[in-house]
């Protein structure tokens, strides 16, 4: 099968690829473009290891054929911090050991940053139904959850 | 082993200080097992039973053999049976019988054959090209139905000795312990109550897929990274399976995205590798989510009977179980651990217990967090909390009354040394949640567990560096964030801060061997080790401040990160500090490390108390859980937020498995739910915040009295919320998950 030439922007970087039409944004971004911080947890959509931010919305990069990134702004965990400072959200998942084995904290953290945008102020429910499509196994979400409603706070005294 | 080094009062543990691998995993830094990659690297795949127990009359790989894309297809001929270690046996036999399916495809699932190609798309494409000629046989899934005469045999001869005459040939292993005399026992009691007990098979559900990369060469030399609980297991398995000398495989532990037991042995690596040796080329092998559910470990599925006697005062007069346990196509459920932790907690007189291990055509199961135990405390808590509820009776003060403490034998036979039950019973007894009212509709549920712990064996190096930094190499792969407690630890020993410490989990090629990340093991075994080397390196630093000042050793001690004067003749000089005598050690006897290479037998055993609020709606049958609290005996807390972390988790796999989680077969022996979709693990939204109550009993076994804290979260929570749903409900729940369709049942039958 003939492949298909992409060019998009990742984490402001232009880049291209050639991907054949049944690999997925997340085969491209991890095999093409050696982006290996989204993670394929399930390849069905459902535990959100691949989360990116694509024209700012989040969406599974494992249900995104690589050819529709075509001229699209794709943000991933590597595009994040600013330089070597981390964003809020890493500095508290550190602080909090809102991690244990770290697999999920990649799409977890593209998530909340992409609810923070959204909503600044999120109740303890907003935040869990809004990563109710991030699975972890380890923490049981509660170091989590606190960890993004705190940078939330911290967030808005800052601005 | 003798603790002189023994600690109660600590300047760095304790403290919660952020995990050196921090940067890595929140950047997309971190490489699990699916993130390297090598040179001229080729894809693998894996061809995969539709059949739960089918005769492989034939398979014909020359089709895939020819693809333009392919560089290798192997079956079970290319692995170890005769041509290269002939005699291979026991679990290393059952292992390669897992990996690659010989004359018999046992469960759904099981693999066939494997292909490595230039591409993962092109392996899998390839996979197509594969004819596989099956006969099926019959097959049987369900635990009682594998015992009964008419159940078709998984294999003949897998029993060992310990079954008794006139077993199926599926029951493969039998234990029975216990003490006193139940009957007389049972005589004694006011109230006798005798039920029955189901839970199904669920999974680890760790979020990251098994992955490895493998390069082996003809001269039997090779290289393998893989995602793994345990590296040198695998070296050890992966050169029995290929027969190959186990120190010329080199193994690298990535970063592992979550255990939990399932990544303690291995499935895809010698397939890697045996693909690898016919290329000639390193060969990335990456399991499906798919792959997971149906070919690597779930825990294994129970079918258990209980019978508790009480007195009027709480007093259990005897106490009897027996735990079927059925574990997929090959000897190794659990049925021992099941009986012998189920009354683990209680000191009782008269206690029988009885554990069967049962093949079935499902995946052979894997360890899961204290495996075997969640079931058989579900069972016995169950009919202890029926007890509480006719004698009317507080079931924190029936446990405490019952519960056993230092000196009491144990259900399975030896005497406790010290432990701390009583205090998680007390703490839970005193907790704002327990005395918290409940709104109509919800219940409240308690349950204790119990695990053994374990200490297993252990290297562990440190070495300093002429800056007065130091390296530290453990062989215990960091599931999540010991490599804090370690550098922890060491810091308390040498007295340097903690973030001059970089710990590295070495290979298989600079490190002596290292048993599994399993059993709790880490902080105990490796922390220990780490606490030896770091004592040992300690030595050698006061033998050159002593060599310096020309005063014998002993009077010479070290004290916060010095070597000072000790003793009324040592003389008057100033501390060295750790980096001045490292600064020189080059020129007075090199360099200075420290090792341990040992087998700690003291790892302690561990108790916890669990208080649930559940709430149940009657019009769905849908189970929330509104209030959770953990309390457990951590021995000494060394990071006490990671130790929070592991209660938190544990009782969120325990939520999973009680009221959602597990494997659907279908009449045809096929796994109906092998995706996330299907298998619902615990998403944010389903949980409440867990709390956590850490009570330090400290562990006479380990220098700064740690127990292992990794697993016995998971014990209490399936009786714990089966207790809570139960009173919500108002009719006692026997079979797990207590999913919606089944507590529907429930009320409906209840009327």
């Amino acid at each position: 099968m003939s492949k298909f030439h992409v060019s998009t922007t990742v984490n402001g970087d232009s880049v291209e690829y050639l991907c054949d039409p049944r690999e997925t944004l997340l085969d491209c971004l991890r095999d093409k473009l050696n982006l290996t911080g989204a993670k394929e947890g399930c390849g069905t959509g459902d535990c959100g290891a691949c989360s990116v931010s694509v024209d700012g919305r989040l969406v599974c990069s494992c249900l995104m054929l690589g050819v529709e990134a075509d001229g699209k702004q794709i943000e991933t965990v590597e595009g994040i911090a600013d330089g070597d400072v981390l964003h809020p959200l890493q500095q508290k998942f550190i602080e909090h050991a809102a991690l244990q084995c770290g697999i999920c904290t990649p799409g977890i953290l593209v998530a909340a940053k992409s609810l923070l945008e959204k909503n600044p102020n999120p109740t303890e429910e907003e935040t869990r139904y809004w990563l109710a499509g991030n699975l972890c196994r380890c923490t049981g979400y509660d170091k989590i959850i606190r960890a993004v409603m705190e940078t939330a706070e911290e967030l808005r005294e800052a601005s | 082993m003798a603790l002189d080094d023994r600690k109660s009062e600590f300047t760095f543990v304790g403290t919660r200080p952020n995990r050196p691998d921090g940067l890595d995993k929140v950047t997309g830094r971190a490489k699990f097992g699916a993130d390297m990659s090598a040179p001229g690297m080729l894809h693998g795949a894996i061809l995969r039973s539709p059949h739960a127990h089918a005769r492989i009359v034939k398979i014909d790989t020359s089709k895939a053999e020819a693809h333009k894309d392919v560089k290798a297809v192997v079956t079970r001929a290319d692995f170890a049976d005769v041509p290269f270690k002939p005699g291979l046996e026991g679990e290393f036999w059952n292992v390669l019988e897992n990996v690659m399916a010989g004359e018999k495809a046992l469960y759904d699932g099981h693999a066939v054959a494997a292909v490595a190609a230039t591409s993962a798309l092109a392996a899998r494409d390839a996979l197509k090209l594969i004819e596989v000629e099956y006969e099926v046989l019959p097959h049987v899934t369900d635990v009682d139905k594998a015992m009964a005469s008419d159940a078709p045999v998984i294999r003949e001869g897998a029993a060992d000795y310990s079954v008794p005459e006139g077993m199926h040939p599926n029951v493969v292993r039998y234990h029975e312990s216990g003490h006193g005399d139940v009957e007389a026992g049972f005589a004694e009691a006011d109230l006798v109550i005798e039920d029955s007990f189901v839970t199904e098979a669920t999974h680890q559900g760790y979020i990251e897929p098994h992955a490895c990369l493998g390069m082996l060469g003809n001269d039997g030399k090779g290289e393998l990274w893989c995602t793994t609980q345990g590296h040198w297991i695998a070296q050890k398995t992966c050169a029995a399976l290929l027969g190959i000398e186990t120190s010329q495989l080199r193994v690298t532990a990535s970063e592992i995205g979550g255990g939990f037991g399932g990544k303690t042995t291995v499935f895809i690596e010698p397939v890697a590798l045996a693909l690898s040796r016919k290329a000639n080329r390193p060969v990335k092998l990456v399991m499906t989510r798919s792959e997971v559910f149906r070919a690597t470990g779930p825990t294994s599925s129970a079918s258990m009977d209980i019978k508790i006697g009480m007195k009027k005062d709480g007093t259990i007069s005897a106490a009897q179980g027996v735990f079927r346990l059925q574990g997929g196509a090959f000897p190794g459920a659990p049925g021992d651990m099941t009986a012998m932790c189920a009354f683990a907690p209680y000191n009782l007189t008269n206690v029988k217990q009885v554990g069967y291990d049962v093949m079935a055509n499902r995946p052979k199961q894997a360890a899961y967090r204290a495996p075997g135990a969640p079931m058989g405390a579900f069972a016995v808590e169950s009919v202890i909390d029926e007890l509480c509820k006719k004698l009317d009776l507080d079931p924190v003060d029936v446990r405490l009354k019952n519960a056993a403490y230092e000196g009491t034998k144990a259900s399975y036979g030896p005497r406790y040394e010290r432990i701390g039950l009583v205090e998680t019973l007390e703490a839970a007894k005193a907790h704002p949640h327990y005395s918290a009212p409940l709104k109509p509709g919800q219940g409240r549920g308690i349950s204790c567990g119990f695990w053994f712990n374990h200490g297993g064996e252990t290297s562990v190096s440190l070495s300093l560096s002429e800056d007065g930094s130091a390296q530290l190499m453990v062989g215990t792969p960091d599931i999540g964030g010991s490599r804090a407690s370690m550098a922890l630890m060491a810091a308390e020993v040498l007295g340097i801060p903690y973030e001059n410490i970089r710990v590295t989990i070495a290979d298989t090629a600079t490190l002596g061997y290292n048993d599994v990340s399993h059993g709790s093991r880490v902080t105990y075994a490796s922390g220990l080790a780490t606490i030896k080397a770091a004592n040992h390196a300690v030595e050698k630093l006061c033998e050159r401040a002593a060599a310096s000042w020309g005063i014998p050793t002993d009077a010479v001690k070290w004290e916060n990160g010095c070597a000072v004067p000790s003793g009324p003749n040592a003389g008057d000089f100033d501390p060295r500090p750790l980096a001045d005598i490292t600064a020189h050690m080059g020129s007075t006897g090199g360099p200075i490390s420290g090792h341990f290479e040992a087998t700690p037998e003291g790892a302690g055993v561990s108790f916890g108390t669990h208080i649930v609020d559940a709430e149940v709606d009657p019009e769905t049958g849908k189970t929330a859980i509104t209030r959770y609290t953990v309390v457990q005996d951590a021995g000494k807390a060394i990071h006490p937020t990671y130790v929070e972390g592991q209660y938190q988790g544990g009782a969120a796999q325990g939520i999973g498995w009680a009221l959602n989680e597990e494997y659907i077969y279908g009449e045809d022996g096929r796994l109906q739910n092998s995706i996330f979709l299907d298998y619902r693990i615990p998403v944010a939204s389903d949980l409440p915040m867990i709390d956590t109550v850490i009570v330090e009993v400290p562990n006479p076994g380990h220098p700064f009295g740690v127990r292992g804290v990794g697993e016995t979260g998971i014990v209490p929570p399936l009786a714990a919320i089966a207790n809570a749903v139960s009173h919500a409900a108002g009719v006692r729940m026997r079979q797990l998950p207590m999913s919606p369709p089944r507590i529907l049942a429930a009320l409906k039958d209840n009327g």
